[in-house]
């Protein structure tokens, strides 16, 4: 079930670059988005594409998701022509080097692909993807929520992929320990640190909650929330990054604070640790995404009737804000035979109404559609799970909050790796964030100069 | 007329075997020349080209000369790393020599009772793959659910925390050694076998017991094969790459990306897509390897002279 979870555990987290650096460059232009989007590109025509639609052929599909074959199946009926060859040629990183090899070798690479938000950018400028736009992608930008369709864009207004599935961030908790100790579910990090200290001191077996040290991920969701922008896209050739200033220092020193105080915990998440503690009670909370209450019910099944969700705490109590960690999107991959084919395959299971609701009801994919979002057959479930809490609700309206101008940088890959070492470690060795974050800054600003960046701020 | 007669016929024989001597010879060698050539020496030749250029995100691949050698040079992850390779092959290789020459002594020495069974016990971890042997190891070591941590337990006490950054070089030594131990035992043993029996019946006529046979006769009987193994050793130490990858799992923070010059490598080339650099890291760690294997070679020829 939990395609995008393990994809999101990964390193979903980096994703969604790529639309902020769009929507910046934009915003610097005075411009919206559809002048600039649509000026240079030459369309389709109709008639081309019925013409492509309706001539038998062979679609090869890299994706991970759990019997897709049923929505591919529905494609399939709608245009009898095209035939899709689904291959499960691994889970995230697997496939990306898969993809990266067949690319290179000029063969053997798919039409299309499942692509996280935050690998995005990192395929984009390799030119690995097919602009949708001349496809018409552009019009099913008001179909997604906003923050979705700018993960997607690129700098020059292009349309990479179509998002599939979403991963807003919140928190579940554990309505029973909380009842326990008195604690209130906090609305702002100030309270979830004090109610981590009074949980502690009461109980240290019980963490407040569990901050991976393996998880760039949660760290990159946390940083969206707090409006940091770790990394901007400012051109073809430049990028800017800010991964130890002010905001970034000010998270590092919250939770490192608390992870020396024994108050957080910082265990690597998906090990069997990890499941253990979370079915003993051991984490209070988990901070995580959109698609975590699904996964929680299959992987903590001892603990069902427990857990509630909530929005994240906030760092300034008067607004709401989230960010995201996981999710997926279509993407054409460039080299394509059958790119309008490929490209309606794309649209067609990310926006067909029968498709997206089986996405949501069968493989349990969080959505990106406003539809979904809204209709009551989804958000009004009540999982007994949560003790009958209507918790797709939450997140839907959570997945409105996102900050719709975080940006992923165009070598995920590498700033994963290099947070890993430093960050991640520092959570691990409970050893000093902040120089953590300095060493971060400097190894990635090595790296995009060596890949020949100029690199900002 | 006796004499002549075979003559022709020696002379038929002696004319196939001299017309073509050398076309023979090549013919015989060429499924391994070809599988040699395509294999090894092609794709050697095509790092090395490829380690001359640098394929850059922006701006594409250019010819960069001996660029991406001077920065590995200068790379303190990469020196770090050989450096704790070279750790690592102090502290193991000895160890695991010194047991396998224990063992090989011990079974060539007739005065165990299951000699075989001991033989097939000590080489059976060999046959285990280095990925399951890390595996299973990694399950021991845990620090929660292992039998070691669970067996401290009940004792009152804690086990060493095997996979902290203290121990980690340690505990992989003990798994190379675990894994190793068998196959170089073999060597030694095989060697031992073949020591001409005289030597072993001139020793006792001396007066010599087994240990000082041992000592002064099979010791220094099978020096080629102890030279042998230990530069299998150097090899087998500068190109770890399984058990750390695998540890990696279980230990993230202790061992990074870095923590052995293989690992650093495959991580250039599969996370940074830095194929070029990597290929240069690569050659240099076969340089690495080839001076550490002559250096063996060298003092150990040097003393057996003196």
């Amino acid at each position: 079930m939990p395609t995008s979870s393990r994809s999101i555990r990964r390193r979903t987290v980096v994703g969604t670059a790529l639309a902020l650096s769009v929507s910046l460059v934009l915003a610097a232009c005075g411009g919206g988005d559809d002048e600039s989007s649509s000026a240079p590109v030459q369309a389709v025509s109709q008639a081309d594409i019925d013409k492509a639609m309706t001539t038998p052929t062979e679609l090869t599909f890299w994706t991970w998701v759990p019997d897709i074959s049923k929505e591919v199946a529905l494609f399939e009926k709608k245009y009898p022509a095209i035939k899709v060859k689904v291959v499960n040629a691994g889970q995230g990183e697997p496939q990306y080097t898969k993809l990266r090899t067949a690319l290179k070798a000029g063969s053997g690479a798919p039409d299309a692909a499942q692509i996280e938000f935050q690998y995005i950018p990192t395929f984009s400028i390799t030119k690995s993807l097919v602009d949708l736009r001349p496809y018409g992608a552009d019009a099913l930008k008001d179909k997604f929520v906003d923050w979705t369709w700018n993960q997607v864009k690129g700098a020059g207004g292009e349309v990479w992929a179509i998002p599939q599935d979403t991963g807003p961030m919140g928190m579940l908790y554990r309505e029973d320990i909380f009842a326990k100790h008195g604690i209130t579910v906090p609305k702002t990090w100030d309270e979830f640190a004090a109610a981590a200290r009074k949980l502690h001191a009461a109980d240290p077996k019980v963490s407040m909650t569990n901050l991976a040290s393996n998880q760039n991920g949660v760290w990159m969701g946390l940083l969206w929330q707090a409006g940091v922008k770790p990394f901007e896209v400012t051109g073809a050739d430049s990028v800017n990054v800010n991964l130890n200033d002010e905001n970034s220092k000010k998270l590092g020193t919250y939770w490192n604070g608390l992870i020396k105080e024994g108050a957080v915990s910082s265990d690597p998440d998906f090990t069997d640790q990890w499941f253990q503690a979370l079915n003993r009670g051991q984490y209070a909370t988990w901070l995580t995404a959109a698609w975590g209450p699904v996964f929680l019910t299959g992987s903590a099944k001892s603990t069902s009737g427990k857990w509630r969700a909530a929005p994240l705490p906030q760092w300034d109590a008067s607004k709401q804000v989230s960010g995201n960690w996981g999710g997926s999107t279509t993407a054409v991959v460039a080299g394509t035979k059958n790119p309008i084919a490929a490209a309606k395959l794309a649209e067609f299971l990310n926006t067909d109404t029968e498709s997206t609701k089986m996405f949501a009801n069968q493989q349990f994919l969080f959505p990106a559609t406003k539809a979904l979002l809204t209709d009551p057959a989804f958000v009004q479930q009540k999982p007994a799970f949560y003790g009958g809490q209507t918790v797709n609700q939450i997140f839907a309206d959570i997945s409105g909050t996102v900050d719709t101008n975080f940006q992923w940088p165009p070598f995920l890959d590498q700033a994963v790796n290099d947070w890993d070492e430093t960050v991640g470690k520092s959570f691990a060795d409970k050893s000093d964030t902040g120089a953590a974050l300095d060493q971060w800054q400097s190894r990635i600003t090595t790296y995009a100069q060596n890949q020949g960046f100029k690199v900002g701020p | 007329m006796k004499t002549d007669s075979p003559r022709p016929v020696r002379r038929v024989r002696r004319g196939a075997s001299s017309a073509n001597p050398a076309a023979t010879g090549y013919l015989f060698v060429a499924p391994f020349l070809l599988v040699f050539v395509a294999m090894l020496v092609l794709p050697l030749g095509y790092a090395a080209y490829l380690s001359l250029f640098q394929d850059r995100l922006v701006g594409g691949t250019v010819f960069s000369g001996l660029d991406n050698y001077v920065t590995a040079l200068q790379d303190d992850r990469l020196i770090e790393s050989v450096l704790r390779m070279a750790r690592f092959f102090v502290i193991q290789v000895p160890t695991m020599l010194a047991i396998a020459l224990l063992a090989a002594l011990a079974i060539d020495s007739g005065l165990l009772r299951f000699a075989k069974v001991f033989r097939l016990g000590i080489f059976l971890p060999y046959a285990v793959p280095s990925v399951v042997a890390t595996l299973m190891w990694g399950y021991l070591y845990g620090p929660d659910f292992g039998p070691f941590a669970q067996l401290a337990d009940k004792v009152g006490t804690a086990a060493p925390a095997f996979l902290s950054d203290g121990w980690m070089l340690g505990s992989m030594a003990n798994i190379v050694t675990w894994e190793f131990v068998g196959y170089n035992m073999i060597i030694l043993y095989a060697a031992l076998r073949a020591v001409p029996h005289e030597l072993y019946e001139a020793a006792a006529v001396d007066g010599a017991g087994a240990w000082r046979t041992a000592w002064s006769i099979k010791i220094p009987a099978i020096r080629p094969a102890l030279v042998l193994c230990l530069i299998f050793s150097v090899i087998g130490t500068f190109q770890l790459f399984a058990e750390p990858n695998l540890l990696q799992r279980l230990a993230p923070s202790v061992i990074d990306s870095a923590y052995t010059p293989n690992l650093y490598a495959y991580t250039l080339a599969f996370t940074g897509q830095q194929v070029n650099y990597a290929a240069a890291v690569s050659f240099l760690l076969g340089l690495v390897i080839v001076i550490a294997s002559y250096t063996v070679l060298f003092v150990t020829n040097r003393r057996s002279r003196a």
